[in-house]
Order: C-alpha cells, then sequence, then structure tokens
C-alpha cells in the first residue's frame, strides 16, 4: 500500500489512509496480512463466541435458580456446560489477548512494522475458525440434524456432554453425538490448538527478531514479557494435548487400549497428559492479563513501574513453574500419595511469582497521582479480583484441603476469579484502554464506568456466594441441589444476570463507539512514553511512518527526558 | 505487498515489506527451530505411554516385540540415515549456489523416503496377515491378549505418525525441488532449502529413538 499518502493532523489523529480505510473491499479484510486487520478479525469472532458462552451460562444459572426446577432437562444441562467450558476456554479465552490485542500492539509495542510471519498469521486465524466449525457440528450433533432435517429422528437430541476435560473413560465410551461428539469435539479441540501455536511461535520470533533499534531486552514493555512468556507455553505444552486428543480418538476409532481402563489403558494417564497442557493454559490466559495491567498502571499513576526487573521475571518463573504443578488437579485421581505431596509442594511456589506481581502493582500505585479512568477501574478491579483468586488457590494447592473441596462450587469459583476475574477483566480493560489507539475515536466514559460497576457488582456477587456453597458441599457439574443451598444459588444466579448486563453495556459502547462515535482521538491522549502511541491513531498500515529509534524505558514517568533510563 | 515481489532475479532473497532480508534467514530459522520443539513435545506424549506400558506389561511388550522383525527396522534405519546425509549435501550445494546439485541430492532423499515408506508397508501388511493389527479375527478374539493390543497400539501410533511425518518431509523437499529446479537458490538466499532440510533431520532422529525402543529392547 506504499502509494498511500499518510498525513496525520496536528494531534496525530489520521483520517484518511489508515489500516482501517486505506482499503475497504470485505477481500482486503478476509485476506489482510496487516497484524491489526487480523486482530480485529480475532476481536469480533472471539466477542461471538463469549457471547453464546455467557447466554448458556445465564440458562444454566436461571435453571439453577430453584431446587427441582427442571426448567431444562439434565442431557441439556449437562450439555449446556460442556459448551460453556468449550467455548469460554477453547475459543474464547486461549485465543484471547493474545491473538487480539497481541495481534494488534505487540509490532507496535517494539516497534516493528508488522509480525515476523504475517502470512502465518493469516493461515493461523483460518486455522482458528476451521477449529471453531468443526466444533460447533460437534455440538450440534449432525447425524441427529441430518435425519432430524429429513423428519426421521428418533429419540432423543443426544449432545456431548462430557465436559470441556474429556475424561476418560466416559469420553472414550459415551454415544454422545451417535459416537460422533467426541471425535469430531477433540478433534476441533486439535485444530484449534495448532493456531494458538502458530501463533505463539510467529510472537516468539518477532520479539527476538523486530525489536527496533534501541529497544532492548530490558526496556521492553511488560505487556511483550507477558506475551513471549505465553508464547513459550503456547509453543511447548499445546502439542501435548493435541497428541493427546488425537490418541482419544485413535482409541475410539481402532479399539487401541491407551486411556480406557477396560482396554487395559490408563486413565490416569490420560489426566496427567491433559493436565499438562490444560494448566499451563491458565497462564496463557492470565499472563498477557498481567502485561496488560501492568502497562496501564503507570500511566495511569504517572510513575515508573515497581520493580520493572521483578515483573519481568516473575512472568517467566510463572511461564517455568506452569510446566511443574499440573498434578495438583488431580490429587483425589488415586495417584500416590508421594506425588501428590510434591506437587503440592511446588504449587505453593506459584505463589510467589504472582504475589511479586501484586506487589509490584500497589507499589507502582502508591503517592502516584491516580487518574481513575474507566481502563484504570478495571486495572484495580483486576488486581483487586486475582488476590482473592490468588489466595483461594493456595487453599486449594493444601492436600487436606482439596480432598474436601474438590469438585465443589469452591473450585468453580476459585477458577472464575482466575480467569474471569483475571483474563477476561484484563482483556476488557485492554480493550478500554487502547481502544482510541485501535480505532483512533473515544467511547462514552460515563457508560463505561457505569458499566464496570454493573459489571464488578455482578461478577462478585455471582462468585462470592459459590465460594461458601463449595465449602458447604456442593458438587459442581450437578444438574438439582438440596433446598439448604437455595438462598446462595439465588444469589448467584441474580448476580449472573448483573454481570451478563454489564458486560453487554460495556461491549456495547465499546461497539457503537467504534462504528458512530464522534469524538477524534489523538496519537497519545494519555501522555504515555510506550512506543505504541508515538504512531498516529488509528496507525497507518506500515505503523511508524518514520522508523522509532527507542531511547529511554516504556516507564520513565517523572524525570525529566534527559534523565530517562540513566539507570 | 505486490506484484513486484513476483518478479525476482535468480538467486536474490525475496523481500518482504516489513523486515530485511537478513532478518527474514534468521527469523525463519528462529521459526523452524521453534516448530521443531514443538514436534518433539507432540511425540513426547507418545514415548511417555510407551514407557508406562512396557513397564506395566513388561513381559507382554518383551514378547510382542519380538513379533517385529529387527533386519526391516535396521534396513530402514540405515535407509533414513543416508537421506539425511544427502540432505545435508544439500544444503551445502545450495550455500554454494550450485542449484542442480540440491535436486539431485533431495532428490535422493525423496527416494529413501519413498523406500523407507514401501518397507514399512511390507512391515505392517505382514503384521495384517498374523492379525496383529486392528479389525483382524484374532484382534478381535477375546483370548487374544489385551496388552498385545497395547504394545500394537502404540506401535501403530507411534510409526504412523512417524509415517506421515515422513510424508510431510518428502512434500517439502519434493516443492524445494521444484524451486531448485527454477534457480532460485544461491549463496543469498537458501533459506527453504536449510529449513527442508533441518525437518528431514528432526524425521530421521525421532526414528533413530523408535527402532531401539520398539525393536530392539522390547
Amino acid at each position: 500500500m506504499g502509494g498511500h499518502q499518510v498525513v496525520p493532523d496536528a494531534n496525530g489523529h489520521l483520517k484518511e489512509n489508515n489500516y482501517l480505510n486505506c482499503d475497504k473491499s470485505i477481500k482486503s479484510w478476509l485476506l489482510t496480512l496487516d497484524h491489526k486487520r487480523i486482530a480485529i478479525l480475532y476481536l469480533v469472532s472471539i466477542l461471538s463466541f463469549f457471547f453464546v458462552g455467557g447466554i448458556s451460562a445465564l440458562i444454566m444459572r436461571s435453571h439453577l435458580a430453584m431446587p427441582q426446577a427442571q426448567v431444562i432437562s439434565p442431557d441439556l444441562y449437562n450439555a449446556l456446560f460442556t459448551l460453556h467450558g468449550v467455548l469460554m476456554i477453547f475459543l474464547f479465552i486461549v485465543p484471547g489477548i493474545p491473538a487480539t490485542m497481541g495481534n494488534f500492539l505487540l509490532p507496535l509495542m517494539i516497534g516493528a512494522k508488522d509480525v515476523a510471519f504475517p502470512r502465518l498469521n493469516l493461515f493461523s486465524y483460518y486455522i482458528y475458525v476451521v477449529g471453531a466449525l468443526i466444533g460447533f457440528v460437534a455440538i450440534i450433533n449432525p447425524v441427529w440434524l441430518i435425519d432430524y432435517l429429513q423428519g426421521m429422528a428418533q429419540g432423543v437430541w443426544n449432545p456431548l456432554d462430557t465436559g470441556w476435560t474429556f475424561y476418560t473413560p466416559y469420553s472414550t465410551s459415551t454415544g454422545a453425538g451417535e459416537g460422533w461428539g467426541v471425535i469430531l469435539m477433540t478433534f476441533a479441540a486439535f485444530v484449534l490448538g495448532f493456531s494458538s501455536i502458530l501463533t505463539g511461535l510467529n510472537f516468539i520470533v518477532t520479539i527476538h527478531k523486530l525489536r527496533a533499534p534501541g529497544m532492548n531486552w530490558m526496556r521492553l514493555p511488560v505487556l511483550v514479557w507477558g506475551l513471549y512468556a505465553t508464547s513459550v507455553i503456547q509453543t511447548l505444552a499445546t502439542p501435548v494435548v493435541g497428541i493427546t486428543l488425537i490418541l482419544l480418538i485413535v482409541e475410539r476409532v481402532l479399539g487401541i487400549g491407551i486411556f480406557d481402563p477396560a482396554k487395559g489403558g490408563d486413565p490416569v494417564l490420560y489426566q496427567h497428559f491433559f493436565w499438562f497442557y490444560s494448566h499451563p493454559v491458565v497462564y496463557i490466559m492470565v499472563l498477557p492479563a498481567f502485561g496488560v495491567v501492568g502497562e496501564i498502571i503507570p500511566v495511569m499513576s504517572r510513575k515508573p513501574i515497581f520493580g520493572y526487573k521483578a515483573v519481568v521475571f516473575a512472568s517467566i518463573g510463572i511461564a517455568a513453574v506452569a510446566f511443574i504443578v499440573w498434578a495438583h488437579h488431580m490429587f483425589t485421581s488415586g495417584m500416590s500419595a508421594f506425588s501428590a505431596a510434591i506437587f503440592s509442594a511446588l504449587t505453593f511456589g506459584v505463589a510467589v511469582p504472582t504475589a511479586v506481581k501484586v506487589f509490584n502493582w500497589v507499589s507502582t500505585m502508591y503517592k502516584g497521582s491516580i487518574r481513575f479512568d474507566s481502563a484504570m477501574l478495571y486495572a484495580m478491579a483486576f488486581v483487586f479480583l486475582f488476590m482473592i483468586a490468588g489466595t483461594t488457590g493456595v487453599y486449594l494447592a493444601v492436600l487436606g484441603v482439596d480432598i474436601y473441596y474438590h469438585d465443589t462450587y469452591f473450585v468453580v469459583a476459585h477458577f472464575h476469579y482466575t480467569i474471569q476475574g483475571g483474563a477476561v477483566i484484563g482483556l476488557i480493560a485492554a480493550l478500554h484502554f487502547w481502544f482510541p489507539k485501535m480505532f483512533g475515536k473515544f467511547y462514552n466514559e460515563g457508560w463505561a464506568k457505569f458499566s464496570f460497576w454493573l459489571l464488578f457488582f455482578g461478577f462478585n456477587l455471582t462468585f462470592l456466594p459459590q465460594f461458601v456453597l463449595g465449602m458447604e458441599g456442593m458438587p459442581r457439574r450437578y444438574y438439582d441441589y438440596l433446598p439448604e443451598f437455595s438462598s446462595m444459588h439465588q444469589l448467584s444466579t441474580v448476580g449472573a444476570f448483573f454481570n451478563g448486563l454489564g458486560y453487554t453495556l460495556a461491549l456495547l459502547n465499546l461497539t457503537t463507539s467504534a462504528i458512530w462515535g464522534k469524538r477524534l482521538a489523538p496519537s497519545n491522549p494519555y501522555n504515555s512514553l510506550g512506543l505504541e502511541w508515538q504512531c498516529p491513531s488509528p496507525p497507518p498500515h506500515d505503523n511508524f511512518i518514520t522508523p522509532p529509534v527507542v531511547t529511554s524505558g516504556s516507564y520513565d514517568y517523572g524525570y525529566p527526558i534527559e534523565e530517562r533510563s540513566k539507570a | 505487498m505486490g506484484s513486484h515481489s513476483e518478479i525476482i532475479e535468480a538467486g536474490a532473497p525475496p523481500e518482504p515489506h516489513h523486515m530485511d532480508s537478513t532478518t527474514a534467514y534468521h527469523a525463519a530459522k528462529l521459526g523452524m527451530w521453534l516448530f521443531l520443539a514443538t514436534e518433539i513435545l507432540l511425540f513426547a506424549a507418545l514415548f511417555a505411554a510407551f514407557a508406562l506400558y512396557h513397564w506395566w506389561y513388561f513381559d507382554e511388550f518383551h514378547h510382542a516385540s519380538e513379533k517385529l522383525d529387527w533386519r526391516l527396522g535396521a534396513l530402514n534405519t540405515a535407509v533414513l540415515l543416508f537421506s539425511s546425509y544427502t540432505a545435508a549435501v544439500a544444503v551445502y550445494a545450495a550455500q554454494i549456489g550450485d542449484n542442480k546439485r540440491i535436486v539431485k541430492n533431495f532428490g535422493i532423499s525423496v527416494a529413501c523416503g519413498l523406500i523407507f515408506l514401501i518397507i514399512k508397508a511390507v512391515e505392517y501388511s505382514g503384521k495384517y496377515a498374523k492379525g496383529y493389527f486392528p479389525g483382524t479375527d484374532l484382534w478381535s478374539d477375546p483370548n487374544f491378549a489385551q496388552s498385545y493390543k497395547n504394545y500394537f497400539g502404540i506401535y501403530y501410533c507411534l510409526t504412523g505418525l512417524h509415517a506421515l511425518h515422513v510424508i510431510i518431509g518428502m512434500s517439502v523437499m519434493i516443492w524445494v525441488i521444484t524451486k531448485a529446479r527454477k534457480n532460485r537458490f544461491s549463496g543469498r538466499y537458501y533459506t527453504p532449502v536449510e529449513l527442508g532440510a533441518l525437518y528431514w533431520h528432526l524425521v530421521d532422529l525421532i526414528w533413530i529413538y523408535l527402532f531401539p525402543l520398539l525393536y530392539l529392547i522390547g
């Protein structure tokens, strides 16, 4: 697109020839190699799946508002929690921040024109789309659907009901989807894993090879470090779950005994393989969110980030520890007490780097001149919610406690505080913070704050009661419950609707402002020192008008220019 | 991005719009090494499963492995080792800009890959004839020891996945050969030759672990 004139106005707003409007054809969007457009494609896709996954959660919560409610059938309930888990994990939050904000920001933050392999980037997106389509076919159960359309549906709809973990032997024997459900869904997860691997690989190479002159490793923004740690996990952990899911398919199709005890296989081995990926995947979700918060808090507090090196090494440390704690998901699986004790002790180790990060964020805010913009509210909510998530995680790492809490609502509440309170809030915070850069416009701040409070209140009302339910012994994934659990379930249901409404309003505010917004954003509305704010808003196709040279760190707030980065 | 990238002088590196050609070379190489790491982890779970069941069903695995013909396995090892040598020669030929020698040496590697697959197919069909194969009468017989099925199950998974990689590696080398026939490579630009050879070495390396595990120690 070299022929386009790139002329921003005095504030750095770029009206013509920015990445959004330099080529308007649909083909130019669907076949784009521009990391910023690919980020938008991902954003639209993952938010659609977030919406569907959220609706499925609200249906479940409505059903659980009363004991013996029987609003939906047990089979549908099982299908809904499977759908909710699969959508939210594989289609929404694993690509989540890296594929959307990471794709958009990584080249801008390191001063590059694009990621290292733009074609591979687009290819990753289409692998993701194919995986999503296969997943939907698996859920709606094609064999039944074809029969139904031909008017010869026999029996009842028999959708996938394994939960997102596909534990054997149930997954190797269930007839869900006339036997095709598990095969198609695990294949979908395998395909989606490929997309994740290729994105991670692309990011690692980009960070190693495409940093602008002067952007040395210890000047990298913490979000880039977060994405780097994430990419390492994506690249190294995903192949293991990939082959595991393929083995599950092979086992079902050929009758070879690998994970099914009836065929001489070992279901605990399946759990080990599954969690070898699916524990690190939690850090794939939350490490980029750490990075987002680490970007927002210094800018909004007008202070250098506290303990930059500690933040960086904590990210790398979390990625390393991520690989050696997986079996804490399996304390009740029948593995040896000795290994359980070791994994419990190692799991405590996760608390150290995560606590270092929390202290860094709080110390960065200390004595800063804080702006309470909506993005900052989200970032502070993240710190608050993540502290609850982290401390309850330490309870669950204790062997004796976990035996009692395993598979109860306590665990459900814990990981929703981690994933929703951490990763999803991180994504929403990032969308609000970088929105002026992405779309060159401002959103309505009043609506943003209102939806934030609604969402924050709703979230806590949904999941704080679930801690109590778990402590009282309410098991997860149950279709029904005893009357004494009613009040907490009802609070949770009411909270879920507030939570859902909050997300809907927040995202509607952003969407309408992106399309019809009138207030134009300058290139650097927060006076940030980050490199991504130095190019026009929205950025032109090639990002920077002149190739940037970096002379100071990203967080040298409060120093005169000539003293920046002397350290 | 435009049509100008299609018209390239022979042996000159393609110019991506977002980085210079030296960076592109190093980026591609780092990307390939990372990809090879993911391949190793893909096989790692299967190796771990093999180790577990070898320990659980020690005697049965021993007996089952004796049904394999170690001479065919050894022959295949030699074939793959030789093909790795010619792949390495092809990279050297690319570095000195000898496109004909790339075609010849990668051609030999592809032929070796084909020989490997033919020998593998002979082995598979022999197993099928004896019934050690999913779907045969013997396999479906309830008296046929379950742990034999575990051994052959993992054997087919490991060697099948490896054979798939052989096919992918051959396809990559054939693609490089078509480019070399158009004199696309020179000392200034030989990235695809090097990456193709790296991939082929990995395919060889995995087999070097599979052969003793499956055929020799049983």
